[in-house]
């Protein structure tokens, strides 16, 4: 999936191990016992995660090649690369794209910055407040999204909200405001309620590189002299970069494929609509199972592309920054 | 522990408050919602005119109009999620424990496949399995899910625990043998009581991750068989067809929110090793 290829060694050369004495043939043996119980015990779940996801996308690309409708089976012919012809050159489609990056490129932004904000509170603070802050702070990654999106909608919407009476002083914003009627106003409450459910997680990653800032080096800057501004964009920043960079690709990845809160808040009305939604839409609401395999495996391939992008562009090393390098 | 002067101690107050807000005022709104009558659901205020518990006697009370639709989907939800964290913590515990402990080509190759299905569009897997359940008679059951949700639980188990088991001093084991101890023995008191928080820790995470699953509930169930809580939060209809369900949404999204704070509560400590080691550390 990802560019970074796994190492696998040549397996010992059964020639090589003929001509080399007793002993080195009896380790390359016990190699090859714990090769077989590494793959007795990895085995399973290598398998199962295989079986989960490249047999459903192989099965996508296969059925993406098909005109097929399940209001009408036999009517299913096989017609090549014809939906994908059709699905990028709808409007629907790069409407749906641009909605789709819109969202992600707003939500990354702004939780990064939230993001840092909440890991700096949870490293600086002193040891009393730390714990209960790091609770609270992880509450909303443990609500369900569903839970999180009626949450927001429900603050907001024009008849049981409270939102338009709290805020009528606010220039555009009055009791009759609904803010569900208009793509702007229903993407902020989208975007709102994805910011409030994920944010604890990239701050938690963050949170994990800020640990790794060398100290001493922060100490160093202060004695210099350096402004608490400074020392964040000098020291700081530039030290945790990997963590940023994994954060950030982790987080977009994630947000690109936003699904529940549109669902609940639009279900994609008013130019809300994102890929996920749309897949969604053609397959299981309009049984179109050629077309939704279709935007499926195209979906695929753009997560695939962002991936390959930050990851050769941005050399960001999901391994490597995992401990795996 | 460093004295604050009264201006730190003024900040820390402000950050506090403000941190406070921002992580729990959206539960606050919708558990003053769920506590909303029918006929105040509209009033425009935060917190209910009168206090009410009308919406919880719908979704919990035998004569409740929504109480079937809930409990079921409440005991969907709990044995799906549980059944499939539940196999993918012991097919993690198995190669997490190899790639940690075991030299062996494809190491590499299991990792980075598991990093490959964790950013996989669940959407993507969703359309090709509708089609493939209803021919084979796994639509709307329990096994239709657990199977999928493998594919949510199963890779961040395997990089959490592979953390995990890297950090344990493997050597306790071989010192218990020599010590006199059986393979067995060593294996269960020195090594066991190691790994058992690192385990717990990947369960509650994956646990909370099939809790969550939204997208997978919605494309392969259609009945109270198999439908879990999420996907039946977007279904629930109000007593009457011009009744709102408001009321009733807020009241089930509050009873399946609170389990999950109380294990933040209690576990934070644990989630937060367990999110950020198999995220950044090694």
């Amino acid at each position: 999936m990802t560019a970074t290829t796994g190492s696998t060694p040549p397996a010992a050369g059964s020639a090589a191990a003929h001509s080399t004495r007793h002993t080195k043939a009896k380790a390359s043996d016990r190699a090859k016992a714990e090769s077989r119980l590494g793959w007795y015990l990895a085995g399973p779940a290598f398998v199962v995660m295989l079986a989960v996801t490249a047999y459903p996308i192989l099965q996508a690309v296969y059925e993406s090649l098909f005109r097929y409708q399940l209001t009408a089976p036999d009517d299913r012919a096989f017609i090549g690369l014809r939906n994908y012809w059709v699905i990028l050159t709808d409007p629907v489609w790069w409407s749906d794209f641009w909605t789709t990056i819109l969202i992600t490129v707003i939500t990354v932004i702004i939780e990064l910055v939230l993001g840092f904000a909440l890991a700096l509170i949870m490293h600086r603070a002193i040891r009393g407040l730390r714990g209960p802050l790091r609770t609270v702070i992880l509450v909303p990654y443990g609500i369900i999204t569903v839970v999180s999106a009626f949450a927001w909608f429900y603050a907001f919407d024009i008849t049981s909200g409270y939102v338009n009476h709290w805020f009528d002083w606010v220039p555009g914003i009055s009791t009759d405001l609904n803010w569900f009627a208009e793509r702007g106003t229903s993407l902020f409450v989208i975007i709102a309620s994805e910011v409030w459910k994920t944010t604890p997680f990239i701050s938690l990653l963050l949170l994990a590189g800020l640990a790794q800032v060398p100290g001493d080096l922060e100490e160093a800057a202060e004695v210099d002299g350096a402004t608490p501004w400074q020392r964040l964009a000098r020291v700081i920043i530039p030290n945790m970069k990997a963590a940023i960079m994994v954060a950030v690709l982790f987080r977009a990845l994630d947000a690109f494929r936003i699904f529940d809160n549109v669902f609940i808040m639009t279900k994609g009305a008013n130019g809300t609509e994102v890929l996920s939604l749309l897949a969604y839409r053609q397959s299981i609401s309009q049984l179109q199972i050629g077309l939704g395999a279709a935007v499926s495996v195209l979906l695929f391939l753009c997560v695939v592309l962002i991936c390959v992008i930050a990851i050769k562009l941005f050399r960001v090393d999901l391994a490597g920054a995992r401990g795996e390098s | 522990m460093r004295t604050l002067t009264a201006r730190q101690r003024f900040w820390w107050t402000v950050i506090a408050v403000v941190v406070v807000v921002f992580a729990l005022f959206p539960i606050a709104s919708i558990v003053a919602t769920s506590f909303k009558s029918s006929s105040e659901i509209n009033s425009g205020t935060f917190l209910p005119p009168h206090w009410s518990t009308e919406n919880y006697e719908q979704i919990l009370s035998s004569h409740g109009s929504a109480q079937t639709l809930f409990l079921s989907a409440l005991r969907n939800s709990i044995g799906i999620s549980l059944i499939s964290t539940f196999i993918a913590v012991v097919l993690a515990t198995l190669a997490a424990y190899a790639i940690a402990r075991l030299d062996f080509p494809g190491k590499r190759l299991i990792l980075t496949t598991a990093l490959g299905v964790s950013i996989f569009p669940v959407v993507s897997i969703v359309t090709p399995l509708f089609n493939l359940w209803r021919n084979i008679g796994l639509y709307d059951t329990w096994l239709g899910l657990i199977i999928p949700y493998l594919s949510l639980t199963l890779p961040i188990s395997i990089w959490t625990l592979a953390a995990f088991f890297r950090q344990i001093p493997w050597e306790l084991e071989q010192a218990a043998e020599v010590d006199g101890a059986t393979p067995w023995q060593a294996f269960r008191k020195a090594i066991v009581p190691l790994a058992a928080p690192g385990v717990f820790t990947t369960a509650l995470i994956a646990f909370f991750i099939a809790w969550n699953d939204f997208v997978y509930g919605i494309s392969l169930t259609s009945t109270d068989r198999a439908r879990p809580v999420p996907a039946a939060l977007a279904f629930f209809t109000g007593a009457s067809y011009f009744d709102q369900p408001t009321g009733a949404i807020s009241a089930a999204a509050v009873v399946v929110t609170i389990p999950v704070v109380i294990l933040v509560v209690l576990f934070q400590r644990q989630i937060v090793s367990g999110l950020t080691q198999g995220a950044v550390k090694g």
